[in-house]
């Protein structure tokens, strides 16, 4: 107990140095936390994949169609239990800054291959019935201040004009992880209206989505696709939705390094920045410690004031980094929906900083500790004034 | 009949190492000092006095010889040991006080009481006796800051003695106090010694101050001289 009161009023010798040590603590904290948070963000996508979900595409690229017809073929295959298609639209919103996925897809198995979308029942019975009808994320609803019935024009820019559509349902996630900020319509609008504007490009889909009975099976069904369509106009590659959507974060693998990496030079940044703390703290008070070892105090206790210090001043700084994450997060996450349509702060961020801080806490220790416990008494005695 | 020796040391030396050269701070030492007594060490700057204080108050290490404490031969001691018997066997008193300054004279005081298994309303009885042993029972709850030098003195002397240590160890306990300050500091350490039987080894410049003791060893180069000047 008495030791803890110390610590607390080592702590507060320097009232300015250590809230300014804390301060920085907390940026750095705040810094890291949301750079991880970043990190996580750029991973939501896979994160929110299923393990019993495959998605098709032509091997090609992505960029190139595949033939509607294969959807009946893919059904026979065995192990499959439903299959969606769709396609990428890239339609713009007034201004190209107000970017947002939209997609055209087979609404019905849609729905059931992604039950983490969540639609009232009457709206989602109001959108299926309406072909020029779409359902968007509670987010971007909100963004944009959609109301149910409201009349929204995206500019077409892979499939060119000026494409109407009426709101028919606002769906939210069934999990925190799931992007609420997207934009889905009929696939059939989508495809009629090619058959009369550009006919080559109808009935055509950029992939397809299927469910598989049992995961274990998604590489065997992945094989069985591919090998059906072998030696085909379009051949295509069909790999699980977690490797699909990480092919789409391997484009921007440096990226995220560097975020990873800046990350850590901010900790190690603070680490230098609490461990000349510590030391001109420890140098400050040899005489001090050299009187509790005269008195006969041992290492331990002397180490202990030490460490106890450093760690009651990193964690100051982790607690309140940590609630200031949140609140950052979350004015960050919604300056950029755009980009991270999903920001959350997640347990495991929240772990790391408290990880973190305690290695800050002991590092910054360790070399003070040492000096303070090895000092002769007679030599600390001597620093006196 | 004559005082049993409280403290004895046979041949001892000290040196240090400089800059690869052995420097010899104490040489063939000799001193007995019997139980409640009140010696004064003096002499030069470098004579090796301090050095000599803390080889008998156990927190320096000799090269060789004997240093007998209390019947315990410390030179045989380890740290650990060291750390123990000086907690249980000797009292400090400093030049400069050497008080925590973010603990109030109470918890000054109490310092050494926590390496004992007394519990709190015990260390509270012991502190509350020795702090009004040195007259400052009106000022448990000030922070040295909020006390003069020659009262910061007097809690380092209750310190001292809470754990009722056989011997004291003092160096220049008045090196920093004014005159009438340090009057105070040696009346009390005369009744520490008269009224507690403790036994004292003080260092010194200050004639003044040695002469309260009841004997005075001069100490010229690391050499002890063979015979007291002054026995009170």
């Amino acid at each position: 107990m008495h030791i803890l009161k110390l610590i607390f009023k080592n702590a507060f010798r320097h009232k300015l140095r250590t809230f300014l040590t804390i301060a920085g603590i907390t940026i750095a904290i705040l810094a890291f936390g949301l750079l991880r948070t970043v990190i996580n963000a750029w991973y939501a996508g896979v994160e929110a994949s299923a393990a019993n979900r495959l998605v098709t595409r032509n091997s090609i690229s992505l960029i190139f169609p595949l033939p509607i017809s294969y959807k009946d073929k893919i059904r026979q295959i065995e192990g499959v239990t439903n299959v969606s298609y769709g396609n990428w639209f890239g339609g713009i919103y007034i201004d190209e800054k107000n970017f947002f996925a939209n997609f055209a897809v087979e609404p019905e198995s849609y729905l059931k291959l992604y039950p983490e979308y969540v639609l009232p029942p009457d709206q989602k019975a109001a959108f299926l019935r309406d072909r020029k009808g779409f359902f968007a994320g509670r987010k971007l609803a909100e963004k944009y201040k959609w109301k149910l019935g409201d009349t929204v024009v995206l500019k077409g820019t892979i499939f060119p004009g000026e494409w109407d559509f009426v709101l028919r349902a606002i769906y939210k996630g069934r999990d925190k992880n799931i992007d609420e900020t997207q934009f889905i319509f009929h696939w059939d609008y989508l495809n009629e209206t090619m058959k009369k504007t550009a006919p080559l490009r109808a009935d055509q889909v950029g992939f397809y989505m299927i469910s598989v009975k049992d995961p274990a099976l998604a590489a065997d069904v992945s094989v069985a696709v591919d090998k059906t369509f072998k030696n085909s106009l379009a051949e295509t590659l069909t790999e699980t939705e977690k490797a699909f959507q990480m092919g789409f974060i391997s484009m921007s693998e440096a990226i995220v390094v560097a975020i990873r990496m800046v990350s850590f030079v901010v900790i190690i940044i603070i680490m230098a920045v609490m461990a000349n703390t510590m030391a001109m703290s420890t140098r400050e008070r040899f005489a001090e410690y050299a009187v509790l070892k005269t008195l006969g105090f041992g290492g331990t206790y002397i180490a202990g004031l030490i460490f106890g210090e450093s760690l009651f001043i990193t964690t100051a700084g982790c607690v309140t980094g940590t609630i200031l994450t949140f609140p950052a997060a979350k004015a960050f996450g919604d300056a950029m929906s755009q980009f991270f349509p999903i920001f959350n702060v997640s347990v495991n961020t929240i772990y790391m900083d408290a990880a973190a801080s305690v290695v800050v806490g002991v590092v910054s220790a360790i070399i003070p500790a040492y000096r303070a416990v090895s000092i002769r008494i007679a030599d600390g005695l001597r620093r006196i004034g | 009949m004559e005082k049993q020796p409280i403290v004895e040391i046979k041949n001892l030396y000290k040196s240090y190492r400089r800059a690869g050269q052995e420097i010899p701070v104490l040489q063939d030492i000799n001193l007995d000092i019997a139980e409640s007594e009140f010696l004064a060490l003096m002499g030069p700057s470098g004579s090796g006095k301090s050095t000599l204080l803390n080889l008998i108050a156990g927190i320096d290490k000799a090269d060789s010889g004997l240093i007998k404490v209390v019947g315990t031969d410390i030179t045989s001691l380890s740290e650990t040991e060291l750390a123990h018997w000086r907690a249980t066997n000797v009292g400090f008193i400093f030049q400069f006080y050497n008080l925590i300054p973010v603990l109030t004279a109470f918890e000054n005081v109490e310092l050494p009481l926590l390496l004992t298994g007394l519990s709190g309303k015990e260390r509270r009885g012991h502190v509350e006796t020795a702090m009004s042993v040195v007259n400052l029972s009106d000022r448990m709850d000030h922070y040295p800051g909020q006390l003069s030098g020659g009262q910061q003195q007097r809690v380092a002397i209750a310190r001292a003695v809470v754990t009722d240590p056989t011997i004291i160890v003092a160096d220049e306990p008045t090196g920093d106090l004014d005159r009438v300050s340090a009057e105070d500091i040696l009346e009390l350490m005369e009744r520490l010694v008269h009224e507690l039987g403790k036994t004292i080894v003080m260092v010194t410049h200050d004639p003044r101050a040695a002469g309260k003791a009841h004997i005075i060893r001069n100490l010229d180069k690391g050499v002890l001289n063979a015979y007291p000047q002054t026995h009170i």
